[in-house]
């Protein structure tokens, strides 16, 4: 093990590099999957299309920005407010016409429902962007790279994909953690979650804090998607491929919980680079690998609390 | 008493068979009526990532049409298109194969991008004793395991577009030692890389593999298998990947430097040029899978080059990728094949089996080149490939010293499976490489 340590090192350390740039990403989308089927128990397919939205948005309003002549460091701050933008109009709006009808239905009715949103939505995506692959990596270029030493090499990497999204990410999951246990707000959304009848015989509105839950969603999930857009050429069928790893994601850190999907996530982008580096073959099949063996030992997730089912 | 009461239990069979199988045998023998229209079905991808040549591939289709149309249709009917989506999934394929070829009544299908598709299809084409021509798939299994009557491809298959780059690299770059592999962890990903590694063992046996690495369908980030790439340095890196997946790679390498450090040979990048602009530095090989590029040396027929390429242009705001050159293939194969049909048949319109008889040895214009059917239904089709230069009139990399490949030199011949073919592969065939063109202006 030391020798193979010795000689793999730089090796493995590369790895977890691209573990770590690679698992903020998944966190990104993971996460606000997580906090929407914690709080309306709802799991929501049309959440990959609203990171592929918040993908398109992103990389509409920074070749705008570019093509008006605005300086290259206005794509950092497009990024943030595409996301806002699709999070803020579409959050809202898929809540209060579609999932609020459907709360109290069988989860499988909730599943088709979002589904059939979800195929809607890609395509009106190919209504507005069409099916040529669109590109906008300003972002990337404006940051440039970083040299890490590699024996006597180095090896370049992005400033943006090793250093803002981690930053990002740990922005986000420090951000989230705080204002649901620090604010009034949070605090009520964590009732909802742990007992949504009991909270409700409390006065709180549970459908105020569904409608608030589910705008936090889409944001994080469009913000995925926004953050994605420089490191990566939009197509068609970007939704469904984010949305299947965000569900490995949500069963193994464990329905509704935010730490867990951080280490999932982690867990995850590091197994799959430590895979391409040592094992290429697994690549595909780790973060499953992963999901199994975590539900194997602990069917709740790797957070999650076992629930008693009332009958 | 009336003779039917005398009918007896074989005779009333015979008499029902009888009903149902004449007419039908009838009209097999019945000289076919001039239809008012050509319905044409078309299989391609509207939908998922391979819309980035479904789509392309489909805009060509309308507008050959309409082309078509205003020259007074094919054989003097004008053609009608019908169009169906692959990306669903081989059994609503089939599904939709048979509804156009029975309720829609299509005289001619053209099968698909994805070869899994054209693997699908190109039984029912037998079953169903309707033509249908494999317009863009690549597999080349289809007509090496089987003979078939009504199926027929107009283009070439996996084994030249790829042992065409692997030519050109041998020729161009002969002392490469070592070679890393990143396709898409697929069909085609896999086997283009057993047809590559298959040649290069014997064309060149030695060269060490350093990196084979498969990531998943559809992944936007390489950032580990790039790295890893930045780690080995390879001589050469291969990637017979496609679409928005290409686009990203070549991105992220690019950014990475990893373009200064390797090679690369990108045997389908032809359709990323205009898109990924100058991020694609010079230096580098790239194929076309097929002799098409909106600024080939030497086109067959300058013209027809010319209005294709600027007529979809104008209409797309794009350069013409190599799905809509297939598709223009497509399209005058049928042309051809009707012209000699109708001749053979006495200026009368041709029934479906005389239709397919009339594809072997079938002889056809691209805008580009002369190509021709084989005898087993494998179209020949010559391959360009070039390096990537730079210029100031366009802002993305065009291709220089382009080889163009005789499709004779590089197809397995009738009869023969590829991959058993390329072993009998020597390193003398290096030394037959056309010489290369330089680009004009």
């Amino acid at each position: 093990m030391g020798d193979w340590l010795e000689q793999n090192g730089p090796l493995l350390g590369l790895a977890l590099l691209d573990g770590i740039a690679s698992a903020a990403l998944i966190f990104m989308v993971a996460v606000g999957l997580n906090l929407v089927f914690g709080v309306l128990r709802v799991l929501n397919v049309a959440h990959g299309s609203l990171f592929a939205i918040g993908a398109y948005a992103a990389a509409s309003l920074g070749l705008f920005l570019a093509s008006a002549g605005l300086p290259a460091w206005a794509s950092l701050p497009a990024l943030l407010l595409a996301a806002l933008l699709v999070g803020v109009v579409l959050g809202p709006l898929i809540e209060r016409v579609l999932l609020r009808r459907i709360y109290g239905e069988e989860p499988v009715l909730q599943l088709l429902v979002t589904f059939a949103l979800f195929m809607i939505l890609e395509d009106a995506q190919k209504l507005v962007w069409g099916v040529q692959p669109v590109s906008f990596s300003t972002p990337v270029s404006l940051l440039g790279t970083v040299d890490v030493p590699f024996g006597a090499d180095v090896i370049p990497y992005n400033t943006y994909q090793v250093i803002l999204l981690p930053a990002v990410a740990v922005a986000t999951l420090v951000g989230l953690a705080l204002f649901l246990r620090r604010t009034l707000t949070g605090r009520v959304i964590l009732a909802v979650t742990t007992d949504r009848e009991a909270a409700t015989a409390m006065g709180i509105d549970a459908r105020r804090v569904y409608l608030l839950t589910f705008t936090c969603g889409a944001v994080l999930a469009a913000l995925g998607g926004a953050l994605s857009a420089p490191t990566s050429s939009l197509v068609p069928g970007i939704g469904a491929s984010t949305i299947v790893l965000s569900f490995a994601v949500v069963a193994t850190a464990g329905l509704g919980q935010i730490e867990g999907a951080a280490l999932t996530a982690l867990l995850i982008g590091i197994g799959r680079s430590v895979a391409v580096t040592f094992m290429p073959e697994l690549e595909v099949v780790v973060p499953y690998l992963i999901m199994v063996a975590v539900l194997l030992v602990r069917p709740q997730g790797l957070f999650g609390v076992a629930e008693t089912r009332r009958v | 008493m009336l003779p039917s009461a005398t009918l007896t239990r074989r005779g009333a069979l015979l008499a029902g068979f009888g009903s149902v199988l004449l007419p039908a045998s009838l009209s097999a023998q019945a000289p076919a009526q001039r239809p008012s229209e050509l319905k044409i079905g078309i299989t391609t991808f509207l939908s998922g990532p391979a819309s980035v040549f479904g789509v392309p591939g489909r805009n060509a289709a309308e507008m050959l049409a309409e082309e078509i149309n205003r020259e007074g249709g094919i054989g003097g009917v004008p053609v009608r298109l019908f169009f169906v989506d692959e990306a669903p999934g081989v059994d609503h394929l089939v599904g939709e194969f048979r509804r156009l070829a029975q309720n829609e009544r299509v005289d001619v299908m053209f099968a698909s991008i994805s070869s899994g598709s054209c693997l699908a299809c190109t039984p029912l084409a037998e079953e169903l004793r309707k033509v249908t021509l494999l317009w863009d798939c690549g597999t080349q299994r289809i007509f090496e395991e089987r003979r078939y009557q009504y199926a027929f491809r107009t283009q070439a298959n996996a084994t030249p577009e790829i042992l065409a780059p692997l030519l050109y690299l041998l020729k161009n770059r002969p002392d490469f030692r070592t070679l890393a592999v990143v396709n898409q962890d697929y069909a085609w990903g896999r086997d283009s890389w057993e047809i590559w590694k298959t040649g290069m063992d014997a064309l060149k046996p030695g060269v060490r593999v350093v990196a084979e690495l498969f990531p998943r369908f559809g992944a936007t980030d390489f950032s580990a298998e790039i790295t890893r790439l930045l780690a080995l340095r390879p001589d050469v890196v291969l990637s017979t990947s496609w679409g928005g997946e290409l686009d990203t790679f070549i991105r992220q390498a690019a950014e990475r430097r990893l373009f200064e450090r390797s090679t690369f040979v990108l045997p389908l990048a032809e359709s990323s040029l205009e898109r990924v602009g100058r991020t694609l530095p010079a230096g580098h090989i790239v194929g076309s899978r097929g002799d098409h590029w909106h600024q080939h040396p030497r086109p067959a027929n300058p013209q027809a080059l010319s209005r294709f390429v600027e007529g979809y242009r104008r209409r797309f705001n794009a350069y013409p990728i190599y799905p809509t050159y297939h598709m223009a293939q497509a399209f005058s194969a049928l042309r051809a094949a009707y012209a000699k049909a109708i001749q053979a048949n006495g200026g009368n319109w041709p029934s479906d089996a005389q239709l397919a008889a009339a594809f072997p040895n079938l002889e056809f214009d691209s805008p580009t080149a002369r190509m021709r059917i084989r005898e087993d239904g494998q179209g020949l089709e010559p391959q360009l490939i070039g390096t990537t230069v730079h210029n100031d009139r366009l802002p993305f990399a065009v291709l220089d010293n382009m080889v163009v490949f005789p499709p004779e030199m590089v197809t397995a011949p009738v009869g023969q499976n590829s991959v058993a073919w390329l072993k009998t592969l020597s390193a003398d065939m290096v030394g037959r490489v056309p010489d290369p063109i330089r680009a004009t202006g």
